[in-house]
Order: C-alpha cells, then structure tokens, then sequence
C-alpha cells in the first residue's frame, strides 16, 4: 500500500517536472525570453538592468536550476499588467474555480447518479431516450449549452442572472458564494453549464455498470433472498460501480477545471480560468506560466487523492496485491 | 459485458452530415451573400431578426443579420467550411503523424518505444483544452496555429491506438513469415503491418474530427482561433453573446445549431454513441 501511494506520489513528482521543464523551454529557449519576461515598454537601460537581475546572462542549465529554485520558493515573477506577484494573483482567484468545479461535480454527481440508476433497471425506449441525451450532453461544446442556459433562464425567463459572482461570503479570508442565497442564483447557471458533460458521462457510466450488475450471481441472490429491488440496488449494485465512477470522476476533474476557463470567460466568472484568457489577451506571461504550474499541481494533487479514495474504497488495492 | 442493445443502424444515418458538408462545399454558390465581401455589407441592415428584407436591394435575411449587417445563412455556409477544414486538417495532421509514431514504437521497441508512449501518457493527462491554450497562448492566435495546435493535442491518440494493434499485429505468424522472407522492415511495416492497423483507426478518426471542430469552436469562442475577417462557427457564435443579452438571440444561435448538428452528424453518421468515453 505504501509502495502503491510512493510510486503515484513518484509519478506525480515527474509529471509536475515535466511541465516546469516545457514551460522553462518554451519560455526561455525557445522564444526570446527578454521579449516575454521584460515588459515591452521598458527602455535599454531598464531592460539590461532587468536581463542580469533575471539572470538571463547565464547559461541555460543555470538558468533552469535557478528557475526551480525560484519556482519552489513560490517566485514566478510579477504580472506586467497588475505588477504584482503572478503566483498570488492565481491563488486570489483559485477559491472561486474550485468553488465552481466542486458544485459542478456535486450538481452531476445528483443528477447523474439517480438517473444512470433508474436507467439501468429500465429496458426499451427510456433507456434509449436517456442514452440519447447523453450523446447529446457528450456532443454540446461547454459554451454552447452556456449560452442556451443564459438565453432561457436569463434573457428570456430572467429568473437568473447571466453572469457575475454576486454576494460573497468571507470565511478564513476566502470569499465564496455557495454561503449567500444571491450567490447561489449566480453560481447555479455555470456550475450546470459545467457539470453537463459530467453528468451525461455519468448517466452513461452508472446506467451500464447498473444494468450489467443486474445480470450478476450476487444481485439475482440478493434478490432471490426477498429483498426488495430498491435494496439490491443501493446495497449490492451501487457499491460495486462507485469504483469506476470515482475513478472516473476524479480524472474528468481535472478537465473539469480546464474547460472552468470557458464556463467563467461566458459567465463572467472571477476565477483563475478568466485570469488565463484575459492573461493571454494582453500577453501577461509570467500569469500564464503560473497558471499552467498550480493547475498542474491542482491535477497531481487530485490524482493522489483518487488513488488514495480508491485504496479505501476497494480492498484489493488496500491489502496490497494491486499491480499499481 | 451485458452492454446496451444498440438500434439497428438506419442506413440513411450518414445523410444529415453528408447534407451539411455538401452545403459548406457549394456554399459560394448556395449564399445568398458573400460574407468576406465587405462592399455587399450594409450596416443599417445591422441585426435584423430573421425573415426581416434588406433595406436596399431584393436579399431577405432568412436567419437574421449581424452586428455588421451579414447575413447570417451565409456566415454561418462559410464558417462551417472553415470549421470542417480546421478540424480535418487538425485530425488528419494527428493521424499523418501519430499513426507512424505508434508503428515505430511497436516495431523498434525498447527505448524509442518507451520514449515516445510517455510523451504520449504525460500529454494524455492534460485536458486536450488546456494543452491547445497553452500552444496558442505561446504561438498567437490564427487558424494555421489552431490546427498546429489541434495536430500537438490529437497525435497521441493516433499513436496509442496505432501501437497498441501493431504490437498485436507484430505477434501474428505470418510477420514472422514475412520476416523470415527477408523483407525489410519498412516494407514490413506498410503493407502489413499497417493495413490491419486501419479499422480501429478509421472508427477513431471520426471522433477525433468532431473533438477537433468542438476544440476549434471552443478556442474560437475564446477569441484564440480563427481571425474575424474569417469567422468559424465559434467565432460567429462569440460575436453574437453580447447581442443574445439584450434578446438578439439568432446571431449566436443559429451557428451553434449548425456547429451542433455537424457534431451530432459525425455521431450519427458512424453510428457510436460516446461508448469510447466509458
């Protein structure tokens, strides 16, 4: 069991080299790195001063070691627009995307759920029509069933409202909106734009893990021994799917966070996600590079807590004859 | 695995797309307008609704007109030859260069094998959107950068897929027979090897085309894809959000029924129904 968390714990130390690793190349060896890392409106003077101080005058593998070293220290260098530090600027904005991502997740976990269940007991048409809807939920791109949820709830129903985070609440020093009833109506609309893919992967998941339990010695005992059908389900089916469901969910994740930086640019949104595009917009290079190394740690992170949620989920992995 | 009984697969499945890519192949002649003309754009005809008449001239615009005064039938005809040309030249680009990356790993093995699989496993592990921003944040916006972009995101797949038949393939007697013939290993590896490989490979490429159109439309949804002289579906989309606030809706709409359907279309046409992601 060590071994197994001591190898994904390796695994996730590599991959978070990898990527300083692209991102120092693409940064420093490939493009001029003077161009990316001093701002453009600097004068000669500035910026000879800005290459020693950065240390572009040396060599490469210097330059790499002092970068990671910098990196570890939680340095990435300073916005060119906010000309504050670019690490804290994504760290202000982390709260807001994970606050959306989770109750993205909560909201297809409940929707998704139930439904793949009731679907997998079914046979014809329902589970036809549920599985067709699902295609279509795989198929809308994020922002397309954005815009159709804004288009009815808020333009024309004006039940919501289209964008925006609303009233926060602060707690430890976080502002989130899941505590304010107003941030709530703000939070409903793209937590559900962003949830969408996850449910109909979900629906998709649970209705054929259901359905293909069913069929198993263990449920047909399980009712053969006079429990109703609604015990079979949740006692004896349900608890063999949640193993690929939260492997499953933990990976999407991760892609969960990524396709945030959509659902936030719709939605308005002040998370990490809208920081990146309006960083790339104006160039903001040392907010991308940010960007890119806490979503990369967010992943390996979330990665090690699936396999640690999986250890204790299924006894196979947790006695310790997995294969890793 | 007792798996869903999927529908007899009508044989007319493949007609919605086929009927979609005809009219993006006609449409210079099939548009009312010509979209990139900007001498035929009146800006007094700006957003009318659907079914409104131009003020000068006989054009009726069946599906509403833009913020500058385009009609939107033809801006969305012309972008959906953009999108379908990005996306296939971003699948295509993938399979043209992860399909003989996945036959070098299987054939030579060890560390050239190792080497290119973990690029391969470390690049799958990040969502194909962040990648594509990542590329394009470094490269520029552009559609030529898109597709640079969509080939960086799409060849691994190619290439796992490519490997993992080949190394099957690779086990079979009649290989040993071709190799005990004395054939070289190239030719070994194209008339073989690769032929076979082909089936999985042609029911993944499809799938890989509608990512590829969803993730140009979502980067140009983002302003990082196509320019705006030369608005794909994801663009027209984009400029209309504004309008869609104040009630215009079928500026934004109507391209994403067009985007939608060519999606759904590549679905339906091959007959899968999202069975790859579980």
């Amino acid at each position: 069991m060590t071994t197994f968390l001591l190898r994904r714990l390796g695994h996730g130390l590599f991959v978070l080299l990898a990527m300083a690793l692209l991102v120092f190349i693409a940064v420093y060896a490939i493009g001029n790195p003077v161009d990316l890392l001093v701002d453009p409106q600097a004068d000669a003077a500035d910026r000879a001063r800005a290459i020693h101080a950065l240390g572009l005058d040396q060599s490469l593998p210097r330059q790499f070691v002092a970068y990671l070293g910098h990196a570890l220290r939680g340095d990435l260098g300073n916005s060119f627009v906010y000309g504050t530090p670019a690490l804290s600027l994504i760290m202000e904005r982390l709260p807001a995307t994970l606050e959306l991502a989770g109750t993205a997740l909560f909201v297809a976990i409940l929707a998704g759920l139930p439904l793949g269940l009731w679907a997998g007991t079914r046979q014809g048409p329902i589970r036809q029509i549920i599985d067709g809807l699902s295609l279509l939920g795989f198929s809308l791109p994020t922002f397309w069933s954005g815009l159709l949820l804004i288009l009815i709830f808020a333009v024309t129903l004006g039940w919501l409202p289209p964008g925006g985070r609303g009233e926060t609440h602060v707690l430890y020093g976080i502002s989130l909106s899941i505590f304010t009833p107003d941030g709530w109506r703000h939070l409903i609309l793209p937590a559900s734009t962003l949830a969408l893919f996850n449910t109909a992967l979900l629906v998709r998941l649970v209705t054929r893990g259901t359905a293909d339990g069913l069929t198993q010695e263990y449920a047909r005992y399980a009712k053969a021994r006079g429990l109703p059908p609604g015990q079979v389900l949740t006692g004896h089916v349900l608890p063999n799917i949640l193993i690929p469901v939260i492997t499953v969910l933990g990976l999407e994740f991760g892609s969960t966070i990524a396709f945030a930086v959509v659902t936030e640019t719709l939605f308005g949104w002040p998370g990490m996600g809208k920081l990146l595009i309006d960083a790339i917009g104006t160039l903001d290079r040392p907010v991308i590079v940010a960007y890119l190394l806490v979503t990369t740690t967010l992943f390996v992170t979330i990665n090690l807590g699936v396999d640690l949620l999986y250890m204790i989920l299924d006894p196979r992995v947790r006695l310790g004859n997995s294969h890793g | 695995m007792a798996s869903i009984k999927p529908l007899a697969w009508p044989r007319i499945a493949w007609l919605p797309l086929a009927a979609l890519v005809f009219a993006a192949l006609i449409a210079p002649w099939l548009a009312p307008q010509n979209p990139y003309d900007l001498v035929t754009l009146d800006l007094l005809d700006a957003r009318l609704p659907p079914g409104s008449h131009a003020g000068t001239g006989t054009l009726t615009y069946l599906l509403g007109s833009d913020e500058q005064g385009r009609d939107m039938l033809s801006a969305i005809l012309y972008g959906l030859r953009i999108s379908l040309v990005v996306g296939l030249a971003g699948s295509g680009g993938g399979a043209l260069l992860g399909v003989p990356l996945g036959l070098i790993a299987a054939q030579v093995g060890g560390r050239i094998d190792g080497l290119i699989m973990r690029i391969a496993d470390l690049q799958l592990s990040f969502p194909a959107l962040l990648l594509a921003l990542v590329l394009l944040a470094l490269l520029g916006p552009g559609l030529g950068k898109v597709v640079l972009a969509l080939i960086a995101v799409q060849w691994a797949y190619f290439a796992r897929s490519t490997r993992a038949t080949a190394l099957v393939e690779l086990g079979k007697d009649y290989i040993t027979a071709a190799r005990g013939l004395g054939l070289n290993p190239l030719r070994i590896s194209l008339r073989h090897i690769l032929p076979n490989c082909l089936p999985p490979l042609l029911t993944l490429l499809p799938l890989q085309i509608a990512a590829a159109i969803n993730l140009e439309a979502t980067l140009s949804f983002l302003g990082l894809g196509a320019p705006v002289t030369e608005p794909s579906l994801g663009l027209l989309m984009a400029n209309g959000f504004q309008y869609l606030l104040a009630g215009q809706y079928w500026i934004s709409i109507y391209p994403g029924i067009a985007l939608l359907g060519t999606i759904m279309g590549i679905h339906i046409a091959t007959g899968r129904r999202g069975a790859e992601y579980t």
